[in-house]
Protein backbone atom coordinates (compact mmCIF):
# COMPACT_ATOMS: atom_id res chain seq x y z
CA UNK A 1 0.00 0.00 0.00
CA UNK A 2 1.66 3.27 -1.17
CA UNK A 3 1.78 6.28 1.27
CA UNK A 4 -0.52 8.07 -0.22
CA UNK A 5 -2.57 5.77 -1.76
CA UNK A 6 -5.50 6.94 -3.50
CA UNK A 7 -4.86 10.18 -3.01
CA UNK A 8 -5.15 13.12 -5.78
CA UNK A 9 -2.31 16.00 -5.65
CA UNK A 10 -2.43 19.25 -7.56
CA UNK A 11 1.17 20.35 -8.69
CA UNK A 12 2.40 23.51 -10.16
CA UNK A 13 5.50 23.84 -12.22
CA UNK A 14 5.07 19.99 -13.23
CA UNK A 15 6.82 19.91 -16.47
CA UNK A 16 10.77 19.18 -15.01
CA UNK A 17 12.80 19.99 -11.88
CA UNK A 18 11.48 19.66 -8.21
CA UNK A 19 7.40 19.44 -9.81
CA UNK A 20 8.22 16.47 -11.81
CA UNK A 21 10.06 14.70 -9.06
CA UNK A 22 7.12 15.54 -6.80
CA UNK A 23 4.90 13.96 -9.08
CA UNK A 24 7.01 10.79 -9.84
CA UNK A 25 7.03 10.25 -6.42
CA UNK A 26 3.62 10.85 -5.01
CA UNK A 27 3.33 8.72 -7.89
CA UNK A 28 4.98 5.70 -6.89
CA UNK A 29 2.90 5.78 -3.45
CA UNK A 30 -0.58 5.92 -5.42
CA UNK A 31 -1.60 9.05 -5.82
CA UNK A 32 -2.75 10.52 -8.91
CA UNK A 33 -1.67 14.20 -10.48
CA UNK A 34 -3.40 17.24 -11.51
CA UNK A 35 -0.44 18.79 -13.12
CA UNK A 36 0.08 22.61 -14.83
CA UNK A 37 3.44 24.34 -16.02
CA UNK A 38 3.57 27.75 -17.99
CA UNK A 39 5.85 24.88 -20.48
CA UNK A 40 7.12 28.02 -22.57
CA UNK A 41 9.53 30.65 -22.12
CA UNK A 42 8.68 33.00 -19.73
CA UNK A 43 9.06 37.44 -20.57
CA UNK A 44 12.23 38.56 -18.80
CA UNK A 45 13.57 35.13 -17.51
CA UNK A 46 16.14 33.71 -20.47
CA UNK A 47 18.88 36.25 -19.79
CA UNK A 48 18.83 33.63 -16.59
CA UNK A 49 17.83 30.13 -17.82
CA UNK A 50 15.54 28.36 -20.70
CA UNK A 51 12.13 27.73 -19.41
CA UNK A 52 9.98 24.73 -19.51
CA UNK A 53 8.38 23.50 -22.69
CA UNK A 54 5.48 21.49 -23.54
CA UNK A 55 8.01 18.75 -24.27
CA UNK A 56 8.85 18.67 -20.57
CA UNK A 57 5.49 18.57 -19.66
CA UNK A 58 4.76 15.91 -21.75
CA UNK A 59 7.21 13.69 -20.64
CA UNK A 60 6.02 14.21 -17.07
CA UNK A 61 2.40 12.64 -18.36
CA UNK A 62 4.78 9.90 -19.75
CA UNK A 63 6.70 9.02 -16.91
CA UNK A 64 3.66 9.33 -14.11
CA UNK A 65 1.58 6.93 -16.94
CA UNK A 66 4.19 4.41 -16.58
CA UNK A 67 3.85 4.01 -13.01
CA UNK A 68 0.04 2.88 -13.92
CA UNK A 69 -1.15 6.34 -12.09
CA UNK A 70 -3.69 8.87 -14.23
CA UNK A 71 -2.50 12.40 -14.54
CA UNK A 72 -4.49 15.32 -16.01
CA UNK A 73 -1.55 18.01 -17.10
CA UNK A 74 -2.63 21.76 -19.05
CA UNK A 75 -1.01 24.16 -19.66
CA UNK A 76 -1.36 26.79 -17.66
CA UNK A 77 0.67 30.45 -15.93
CA UNK A 78 0.07 30.95 -12.28
CA UNK A 79 -0.14 34.14 -12.80
CA UNK A 80 -3.51 33.58 -14.92
CA UNK A 81 -6.00 33.03 -11.93
CA UNK A 82 -9.01 32.05 -14.76
CA UNK A 83 -6.63 29.67 -16.50
CA UNK A 84 -5.01 27.75 -13.10
CA UNK A 85 -8.77 27.33 -11.90
CA UNK A 86 -9.97 26.02 -14.95
CA UNK A 87 -6.97 23.66 -15.45
CA UNK A 88 -7.66 22.98 -11.80
CA UNK A 89 -11.33 21.87 -12.44
CA UNK A 90 -11.35 20.01 -14.95
CA UNK A 91 -8.35 17.51 -13.24
CA UNK A 92 -11.05 17.27 -10.42
CA UNK A 93 -13.60 16.62 -12.46
CA UNK A 94 -12.08 14.15 -14.16
CA UNK A 95 -9.86 12.38 -11.43
CA UNK A 96 -12.68 13.19 -8.54
CA UNK A 97 -11.38 14.98 -5.67
CA UNK A 98 -8.16 16.55 -4.59
CA UNK A 99 -6.32 15.95 -1.46
CA UNK A 100 -2.67 17.21 -1.86
CA UNK A 101 -1.67 20.82 -2.71
CA UNK A 102 2.12 21.61 -4.12
CA UNK A 103 2.18 25.04 -5.02
CA UNK A 104 6.27 24.33 -6.21
CA UNK A 105 5.87 26.56 -9.52
CA UNK A 106 8.68 29.53 -9.20
CA UNK A 107 11.84 31.33 -11.02
CA UNK A 108 14.57 32.28 -9.89
CA UNK A 109 16.29 35.75 -11.26
CA UNK A 110 19.48 37.02 -9.42
CA UNK A 111 22.86 39.28 -9.90
CA UNK A 112 21.94 42.72 -9.07
CA UNK A 113 22.13 44.82 -5.62
CA UNK A 114 18.64 45.69 -4.82
CA UNK A 115 18.44 49.41 -5.42
CA UNK A 116 19.41 48.34 -9.61
CA UNK A 117 16.51 45.48 -9.75
CA UNK A 118 13.51 46.84 -12.47
CA UNK A 119 10.10 47.18 -11.67
CA UNK A 120 9.54 44.51 -14.84
CA UNK A 121 11.62 42.02 -12.66
CA UNK A 122 9.91 42.59 -9.03
CA UNK A 123 7.08 42.05 -10.85
CA UNK A 124 7.63 39.07 -13.03
CA UNK A 125 9.55 37.31 -9.53
CA UNK A 126 7.07 37.79 -7.29
CA UNK A 127 3.68 37.58 -9.79
CA UNK A 128 5.29 34.13 -10.48
CA UNK A 129 6.76 33.08 -6.36
CA UNK A 130 3.86 34.92 -4.29
CA UNK A 131 0.84 35.47 -6.16
CA UNK A 132 1.65 32.47 -8.08
CA UNK A 133 1.06 30.61 -4.65
CA UNK A 134 -1.70 32.57 -3.86
CA UNK A 135 -3.79 32.21 -6.87
CA UNK A 136 -3.02 28.42 -6.27
CA UNK A 137 -4.03 28.43 -2.68
CA UNK A 138 -6.98 30.30 -3.81
CA UNK A 139 -8.20 28.18 -5.99
CA UNK A 140 -7.88 25.06 -4.50
CA UNK A 141 -9.28 25.73 -0.61
CA UNK A 142 -13.07 25.65 -1.90
CA UNK A 143 -12.46 22.34 -3.41
CA UNK A 144 -11.22 21.20 -0.41
CA UNK A 145 -13.41 22.70 2.16
CA UNK A 146 -16.53 21.24 -0.03
CA UNK A 147 -14.82 17.66 0.17
CA UNK A 148 -14.99 18.10 3.93
CA UNK A 149 -11.81 15.67 3.94
CA UNK A 150 -8.82 17.78 5.31
CA UNK A 151 -5.92 18.38 3.13
CA UNK A 152 -2.31 19.17 2.65
CA UNK A 153 -1.08 22.14 0.96
CA UNK A 154 2.69 22.48 0.77
CA UNK A 155 3.89 25.82 -0.29
CA UNK A 156 7.39 26.02 -1.98
CA UNK A 157 9.45 28.37 -0.22
CA UNK A 158 13.82 28.28 -0.26
CA UNK A 159 16.05 28.99 1.94
CA UNK A 160 15.52 32.38 0.80
CA UNK A 161 12.42 32.29 2.64
CA UNK A 162 14.04 32.33 5.94
CA UNK A 163 17.66 34.40 5.61
CA UNK A 164 18.81 37.07 3.29
CA UNK A 165 20.71 36.36 0.18
CA UNK A 166 22.95 39.24 -1.49
CA UNK A 167 21.69 40.17 -5.15
CA UNK A 168 18.50 38.12 -4.96
CA UNK A 169 16.23 40.72 -3.52
CA UNK A 170 12.87 40.31 -5.49
CA UNK A 171 13.14 35.89 -5.15
CA UNK A 172 14.30 36.37 -1.51
CA UNK A 173 11.17 38.39 -0.93
CA UNK A 174 9.02 36.55 -2.79
CA UNK A 175 10.51 33.61 -1.14
CA UNK A 176 9.50 35.25 2.64
CA UNK A 177 6.39 35.93 1.56
CA UNK A 178 5.36 32.40 0.77
CA UNK A 179 5.64 31.63 4.51
CA UNK A 180 3.34 34.50 5.26
CA UNK A 181 0.97 32.83 3.02
CA UNK A 182 1.48 29.53 4.96
CA UNK A 183 1.47 30.92 8.47
CA UNK A 184 -2.17 32.44 7.56
CA UNK A 185 -3.77 29.61 5.49
CA UNK A 186 -2.40 27.42 8.50
CA UNK A 187 -4.67 29.34 10.95
CA UNK A 188 -7.74 30.00 8.48
CA UNK A 189 -7.59 26.26 7.45
CA UNK A 190 -7.28 24.28 10.96
CA UNK A 191 -10.55 24.39 11.52
CA UNK A 192 -11.09 22.03 8.18
CA UNK A 193 -8.39 20.06 8.93
CA UNK A 194 -6.33 21.50 5.95
CA UNK A 195 -2.98 21.46 6.69
CA UNK A 196 -0.68 24.06 5.32
CA UNK A 197 3.12 23.90 5.23
CA UNK A 198 6.46 25.50 3.91
CA UNK A 199 9.55 23.60 2.24
CA UNK A 200 12.72 25.31 2.07
CA UNK A 201 15.44 23.75 -0.20
CA UNK A 202 19.05 24.67 -0.17
CA UNK A 203 20.16 24.78 -4.26
CA UNK A 204 18.63 22.08 -5.82
CA UNK A 205 20.24 19.94 -9.08
CA UNK A 206 17.83 21.41 -11.91
CA UNK A 207 17.71 23.87 -14.66
CA UNK A 208 17.09 26.43 -12.15
CA UNK A 209 20.93 26.66 -10.69
CA UNK A 210 22.86 24.26 -12.97
CA UNK A 211 22.95 26.82 -15.48
CA UNK A 212 25.93 29.11 -16.56
CA UNK A 213 24.39 32.28 -14.86
CA UNK A 214 24.04 31.02 -11.51
CA UNK A 215 27.63 29.12 -12.32
CA UNK A 216 28.76 32.96 -12.88
CA UNK A 217 26.94 34.46 -9.90
CA UNK A 218 29.43 32.79 -7.96
CA UNK A 219 32.46 33.13 -10.28
CA UNK A 220 32.12 36.02 -11.80
CA UNK A 221 35.78 36.29 -13.08
CA UNK A 222 35.23 33.25 -15.12
CA UNK A 223 34.22 33.51 -18.33
CA UNK A 224 32.51 30.04 -18.83
CA UNK A 225 32.87 28.52 -15.62
CA UNK A 226 31.12 24.76 -15.08
CA UNK A 227 29.56 22.69 -13.20
CA UNK A 228 32.59 20.88 -12.00
CA UNK A 229 34.09 24.47 -10.91
CA UNK A 230 31.20 25.58 -9.24
CA UNK A 231 30.63 22.61 -7.26
CA UNK A 232 33.01 23.66 -4.30
CA UNK A 233 31.68 27.09 -3.94
CA UNK A 234 27.86 25.66 -3.69
CA UNK A 235 29.19 23.33 -1.04
CA UNK A 236 30.83 26.18 1.10
CA UNK A 237 27.31 27.23 1.51
CA UNK A 238 25.85 24.06 3.24
CA UNK A 239 27.27 22.68 6.18
CA UNK A 240 26.95 19.28 5.37
CA UNK A 241 29.77 18.18 2.73
CA UNK A 242 27.39 18.16 -0.30
CA UNK A 243 27.24 21.12 -2.95
CA UNK A 244 23.07 20.91 -3.74
CA UNK A 245 20.56 18.29 -2.79
CA UNK A 246 18.59 16.11 -5.88
CA UNK A 247 15.02 16.94 -6.61
CA UNK A 248 13.67 13.99 -4.95
CA UNK A 249 15.53 15.13 -1.78
CA UNK A 250 12.38 17.55 -1.36
CA UNK A 251 10.04 15.29 -2.86
CA UNK A 252 10.67 12.94 -0.35
CA UNK A 253 9.91 15.76 2.67
CA UNK A 254 6.69 16.59 0.20
CA UNK A 255 5.54 12.89 0.20
CA UNK A 256 5.87 13.04 4.33
CA UNK A 257 3.73 16.45 4.54
CA UNK A 258 1.31 15.13 1.86
CA UNK A 259 1.08 11.96 3.70
CA UNK A 260 -1.30 10.80 6.73
CA UNK A 261 2.06 10.48 8.61
CA UNK A 262 2.19 14.10 8.99
CA UNK A 263 -1.54 14.63 10.14
CA UNK A 264 -0.69 16.79 13.33
CA UNK A 265 2.08 18.76 11.22
CA UNK A 266 0.30 22.44 10.45
CA UNK A 267 2.40 25.55 10.33
CA UNK A 268 5.83 23.97 9.58
CA UNK A 269 8.79 24.82 7.89
CA UNK A 270 10.78 22.08 6.59
CA UNK A 271 14.25 22.71 5.66
CA UNK A 272 15.69 20.60 3.49
CA UNK A 273 18.80 22.55 3.21
CA UNK A 274 21.80 20.55 3.80
CA UNK A 275 22.39 23.42 7.16
CA UNK A 276 22.68 26.29 5.22
CA UNK A 277 20.69 28.66 7.25
CA UNK A 278 22.99 27.39 10.05
CA UNK A 279 25.96 29.00 8.50
CA UNK B 1 12.65 -2.75 2.16
CA UNK B 2 12.22 -0.66 5.17
CA UNK B 3 12.75 2.45 5.51
CA UNK B 4 15.31 2.36 8.17
CA UNK B 5 16.25 -1.17 7.04
CA UNK B 6 19.66 -2.63 8.35
CA UNK B 7 19.98 0.58 10.64
CA UNK B 8 20.67 0.76 14.57
CA UNK B 9 19.11 3.17 16.43
CA UNK B 10 19.57 3.85 20.75
CA UNK B 11 16.14 5.48 21.88
CA UNK B 12 16.00 6.67 25.62
CA UNK B 13 12.88 6.87 27.84
CA UNK B 14 11.65 3.39 25.77
CA UNK B 15 10.05 1.81 28.27
CA UNK B 16 6.29 2.75 26.95
CA UNK B 17 4.74 5.84 25.53
CA UNK B 18 6.35 7.88 22.78
CA UNK B 19 10.06 6.01 23.29
CA UNK B 20 8.44 2.68 23.04
CA UNK B 21 6.68 3.83 19.74
CA UNK B 22 9.51 5.02 18.23
CA UNK B 23 11.44 1.72 18.84
CA UNK B 24 8.36 -0.01 17.64
CA UNK B 25 8.01 2.09 14.54
CA UNK B 26 11.80 2.04 13.65
CA UNK B 27 11.73 -1.73 14.19
CA UNK B 28 8.87 -2.18 11.60
CA UNK B 29 10.99 -0.59 8.98
CA UNK B 30 14.52 -2.58 9.56
CA UNK B 31 15.71 -1.09 12.64
CA UNK B 32 17.61 -3.21 15.24
CA UNK B 33 17.42 -1.40 18.94
CA UNK B 34 19.03 -0.37 21.88
CA UNK B 35 16.94 0.96 24.65
CA UNK B 36 17.36 2.11 27.74
CA UNK B 37 15.21 3.27 30.77
CA UNK B 38 15.02 4.72 34.20
CA UNK B 39 12.54 2.05 35.12
CA UNK B 40 12.29 2.95 38.44
CA UNK B 41 10.33 5.41 40.61
CA UNK B 42 10.33 9.07 39.75
CA UNK B 43 9.75 11.30 42.59
CA UNK B 44 7.27 14.48 42.06
CA UNK B 45 5.47 13.82 39.12
CA UNK B 46 1.50 12.79 39.04
CA UNK B 47 1.84 9.81 36.46
CA UNK B 48 2.83 6.87 37.16
CA UNK B 49 7.11 5.85 36.76
CA UNK B 50 7.51 3.42 33.87
CA UNK B 51 8.59 0.13 35.47
CA UNK B 52 11.32 -3.04 34.63
CA UNK B 53 7.76 -4.73 33.08
CA UNK B 54 6.88 -1.61 30.86
CA UNK B 55 10.93 -2.01 29.48
CA UNK B 56 10.34 -5.93 28.82
CA UNK B 57 7.40 -5.33 27.23
CA UNK B 58 8.86 -3.05 24.74
CA UNK B 59 11.76 -5.89 24.67
CA UNK B 60 8.85 -8.55 23.41
CA UNK B 61 7.13 -6.46 21.00
CA UNK B 62 10.26 -5.72 19.12
CA UNK B 63 11.25 -8.95 19.12
CA UNK B 64 7.75 -9.87 17.80
CA UNK B 65 9.20 -8.18 14.63
CA UNK B 66 12.09 -10.20 14.25
CA UNK B 67 14.14 -7.26 15.16
CA UNK B 68 16.80 -7.39 17.65
CA UNK B 69 17.10 -5.20 20.72
CA UNK B 70 19.47 -4.53 23.74
CA UNK B 71 17.72 -3.02 26.81
CA UNK B 72 19.33 -1.87 30.20
CA UNK B 73 17.92 0.02 32.68
CA UNK B 74 19.95 3.41 32.98
CA UNK B 75 19.23 7.04 34.40
CA UNK B 76 19.74 9.15 31.50
CA UNK B 77 21.34 11.62 34.20
CA UNK B 78 23.98 8.48 34.94
CA UNK B 79 26.70 9.70 32.27
CA UNK B 80 28.64 6.52 33.27
CA UNK B 81 26.12 4.25 33.02
CA UNK B 82 24.48 5.65 29.90
CA UNK B 83 27.96 5.16 28.00
CA UNK B 84 28.35 1.67 29.37
CA UNK B 85 24.96 0.74 27.82
CA UNK B 86 25.58 2.69 25.06
CA UNK B 87 29.31 0.90 24.04
CA UNK B 88 27.63 -1.99 24.98
CA UNK B 89 24.32 -2.10 22.93
CA UNK B 90 27.06 -0.75 19.55
CA UNK B 91 29.71 -3.60 20.91
CA UNK B 92 26.60 -6.05 20.45
CA UNK B 93 24.83 -4.85 17.17
CA UNK B 94 27.74 -3.76 15.69
CA UNK B 95 27.44 0.01 15.06
CA UNK B 96 25.07 3.24 15.38
CA UNK B 97 23.20 4.93 13.18
CA UNK B 98 20.33 6.55 14.65
CA UNK B 99 19.84 8.32 18.74
CA UNK B 100 16.42 9.40 19.76
CA UNK B 101 17.21 11.58 22.46
CA UNK B 102 13.63 11.12 24.02
CA UNK B 103 13.67 10.96 27.76
CA UNK B 104 11.55 12.98 29.83
CA UNK B 105 9.76 14.48 32.87
CA UNK B 106 7.12 16.64 33.07
CA UNK B 107 5.92 18.67 36.64
CA UNK B 108 3.16 21.13 36.75
CA UNK B 109 3.31 23.90 39.18
CA UNK B 110 3.21 27.50 38.85
CA UNK B 111 6.40 29.75 39.26
CA UNK B 112 5.84 29.87 43.42
CA UNK B 113 5.08 26.28 43.86
CA UNK B 114 7.84 25.07 41.48
CA UNK B 115 10.99 24.18 43.79
CA UNK B 116 14.58 23.69 43.52
CA UNK B 117 14.36 19.82 43.83
CA UNK B 118 11.63 19.85 40.20
CA UNK B 119 14.15 21.76 39.06
CA UNK B 120 16.92 19.97 39.27
CA UNK B 121 15.10 17.34 38.54
CA UNK B 122 13.78 18.48 35.34
CA UNK B 123 16.76 20.38 34.04
CA UNK B 124 18.79 16.96 35.00
CA UNK B 125 16.72 14.88 33.11
CA UNK B 126 15.32 16.85 30.06
CA UNK B 127 18.44 18.80 29.23
CA UNK B 128 21.83 17.18 31.00
CA UNK B 129 20.08 13.71 30.27
CA UNK B 130 19.81 14.85 26.30
CA UNK B 131 23.27 16.25 26.49
CA UNK B 132 24.80 13.13 28.35
CA UNK B 133 22.72 11.48 25.59
CA UNK B 134 24.56 13.65 22.80
CA UNK B 135 28.31 13.12 24.70
CA UNK B 136 28.15 9.28 24.33
CA UNK B 137 26.49 8.63 21.11
CA UNK B 138 28.33 11.40 18.73
CA UNK B 139 31.82 9.81 18.35
CA UNK B 140 29.88 6.49 17.42
CA UNK B 141 27.79 8.23 14.63
CA UNK B 142 30.99 9.62 13.57
CA UNK B 143 32.45 6.69 13.34
CA UNK B 144 29.82 5.00 11.43
CA UNK B 145 30.52 7.95 8.91
CA UNK B 146 27.25 9.80 9.07
CA UNK B 147 23.79 9.30 11.26
CA UNK B 148 20.71 10.73 12.57
CA UNK B 149 20.00 12.44 16.11
CA UNK B 150 16.71 13.21 17.09
CA UNK B 151 15.83 15.30 20.05
CA UNK B 152 12.09 15.21 21.83
CA UNK B 153 11.50 19.27 22.14
CA UNK B 154 8.40 20.01 22.85
CA UNK B 155 5.85 23.03 21.68
CA UNK B 156 7.22 24.44 24.99
CA UNK B 157 10.82 24.41 23.11
CA UNK B 158 9.42 26.73 21.05
CA UNK B 159 7.23 28.90 23.42
CA UNK B 160 6.45 29.80 26.37
CA UNK B 161 3.45 27.40 28.23
CA UNK B 162 2.03 28.69 31.91
CA UNK B 163 2.57 26.36 34.95
CA UNK B 164 5.67 23.95 33.17
CA UNK B 165 8.48 26.76 33.57
CA UNK B 166 11.43 24.37 34.58
CA UNK B 167 10.08 22.00 31.79
CA UNK B 168 9.96 25.22 28.90
CA UNK B 169 13.13 26.25 30.20
CA UNK B 170 14.77 23.00 29.58
CA UNK B 171 12.77 22.40 26.47
CA UNK B 172 14.14 25.12 24.76
CA UNK B 173 17.93 24.62 25.82
CA UNK B 174 17.09 21.40 23.64
CA UNK B 175 17.33 23.43 20.71
CA UNK B 176 20.15 25.24 21.66
CA UNK B 177 21.68 22.33 22.07
CA UNK B 178 20.16 20.34 18.47
CA UNK B 179 21.78 23.83 17.43
CA UNK B 180 25.16 23.98 18.07
CA UNK B 181 25.63 20.15 17.29
CA UNK B 182 24.08 20.18 14.20
CA UNK B 183 27.19 23.17 13.34
CA UNK B 184 29.50 21.07 15.06
CA UNK B 185 28.79 17.57 13.64
CA UNK B 186 27.68 18.37 9.54
CA UNK B 187 31.21 18.08 8.83
CA UNK B 188 30.79 14.03 9.42
CA UNK B 189 27.41 13.88 7.93
CA UNK B 190 25.93 13.49 11.15
CA UNK B 191 22.58 15.52 11.01
CA UNK B 192 20.52 16.64 14.53
CA UNK B 193 16.90 17.93 14.59
CA UNK B 194 14.49 18.30 17.41
CA UNK B 195 10.64 17.01 17.25
CA UNK B 196 8.32 19.02 18.74
CA UNK B 197 4.94 17.72 19.98
CA UNK B 198 1.93 19.16 21.45
CA UNK B 199 -0.13 16.66 23.96
CA UNK B 200 0.96 13.05 23.44
CA UNK B 201 -1.63 10.32 24.21
CA UNK B 202 0.77 8.23 27.24
CA UNK B 203 0.88 8.00 30.85
CA UNK B 204 2.76 11.65 30.80
CA UNK B 205 0.25 12.95 28.38
CA UNK B 206 -2.68 12.06 29.89
CA UNK B 207 -2.54 10.43 33.83
CA UNK B 208 -0.53 13.54 34.67
CA UNK B 209 -2.16 17.05 34.32
CA UNK B 210 -4.68 17.12 37.34
CA UNK B 211 -2.57 20.23 38.54
CA UNK B 212 -3.62 22.48 35.52
CA UNK B 213 -7.36 22.02 36.72
CA UNK B 214 -7.16 24.62 39.64
CA UNK B 215 -4.54 26.71 37.79
CA UNK B 216 -6.06 27.64 35.01
CA UNK B 217 -9.32 28.34 36.93
CA UNK B 218 -7.37 30.39 38.75
CA UNK B 219 -5.73 32.40 35.15
CA UNK B 220 -8.15 31.67 32.48
CA UNK B 221 -6.81 33.78 30.04
CA UNK B 222 -3.75 31.07 30.12
CA UNK B 223 -5.67 28.38 28.72
CA UNK B 224 -6.02 28.99 25.08
CA UNK B 225 -2.05 28.64 25.21
CA UNK B 226 -2.39 25.13 25.62
CA UNK B 227 -4.78 24.42 22.84
CA UNK B 228 -4.70 23.09 19.54
CA UNK B 229 -5.27 24.60 16.52
CA UNK B 230 -6.37 21.40 14.55
CA UNK B 231 -9.51 20.17 15.73
CA UNK B 232 -7.81 17.40 17.97
CA UNK B 233 -7.27 17.39 21.82
CA UNK B 234 -4.01 14.70 21.31
CA UNK B 235 -2.00 13.05 18.90
CA UNK B 236 -0.96 9.61 19.34
CA UNK B 237 2.58 8.58 20.12
CA UNK B 238 2.89 7.30 16.07
CA UNK B 239 2.21 10.65 15.03
CA UNK B 240 5.70 11.52 17.08
CA UNK B 241 7.15 8.14 15.78
CA UNK B 242 6.41 8.79 12.07
CA UNK B 243 8.44 12.24 12.33
CA UNK B 244 10.96 10.44 13.88
CA UNK B 245 11.35 7.81 11.61
CA UNK B 246 11.13 10.62 8.58
CA UNK B 247 14.50 12.32 10.14
CA UNK B 248 15.97 8.50 10.93
CA UNK B 249 15.42 7.55 6.92
CA UNK B 250 17.72 8.71 4.55
CA UNK B 251 14.52 10.49 3.36
CA UNK B 252 16.17 13.55 5.13
CA UNK B 253 20.03 12.34 4.38
CA UNK B 254 19.90 16.64 3.82
CA UNK B 255 17.50 18.11 6.72
CA UNK B 256 19.70 18.90 9.64
CA UNK B 257 19.12 21.87 12.67
CA UNK B 258 15.74 21.42 11.66
CA UNK B 259 12.67 21.95 14.37
CA UNK B 260 9.72 20.06 13.31
CA UNK B 261 6.56 20.74 14.91
CA UNK B 262 4.01 17.96 15.58
CA UNK B 263 2.04 20.00 17.11
CA UNK B 264 -1.85 20.08 15.89
CA UNK B 265 -0.19 24.01 15.19
CA UNK B 266 0.24 24.33 18.89
CA UNK B 267 2.94 26.91 18.31
CA UNK B 268 0.95 28.87 15.56
CA UNK B 269 -0.88 31.02 18.16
Amino acid sequence: MGRVEGKVAFITGAARGQGRSHALRLAQEGADIIAIDIAEPVAGMDRYYHGATAEDLAETVRQIEALDRRIVAKKADVRDFGALKAALDEGVAELGHVDIVSANAGVFAFGEQSQDVSDAEWDMVNDINAKGVWHTAKAVIPHLIAQGTGGSIILTSSTAGLKGTPNVMPYTASKHAVVGIMRTLALELAPHSIRVNTVHPTGVGTDMILNEATFKLFLPDVEHPTKEQAAPIFASTNALPVPWVEPVDISNAVLFLASDEARYITGTELKIDAGYTIK
Amino acid sequence: MGRVEGKVAFITGAARGQGRSHALRLAQEGADIIAVDLADHIPNIDYPSSTPEDLAETVRQVEALDRRIIATKVDVRDRAALKAAVDDGVAQLGKLDIVVANAGICVIADWKGTSEDVWNQTIGTNLTGIWNTLQTTAQHLIDNGGGSIIMTSSAAGIKGLPFLSAYVAAKHGVVGLMRAYATELAEYNVRVNTIHPTGVNTPMGTLGGGAFGPLLEAHPKLGGMLANLLPIEITEPVDQSNAVLFLASDESRYVTSLELTVDAGNTQF
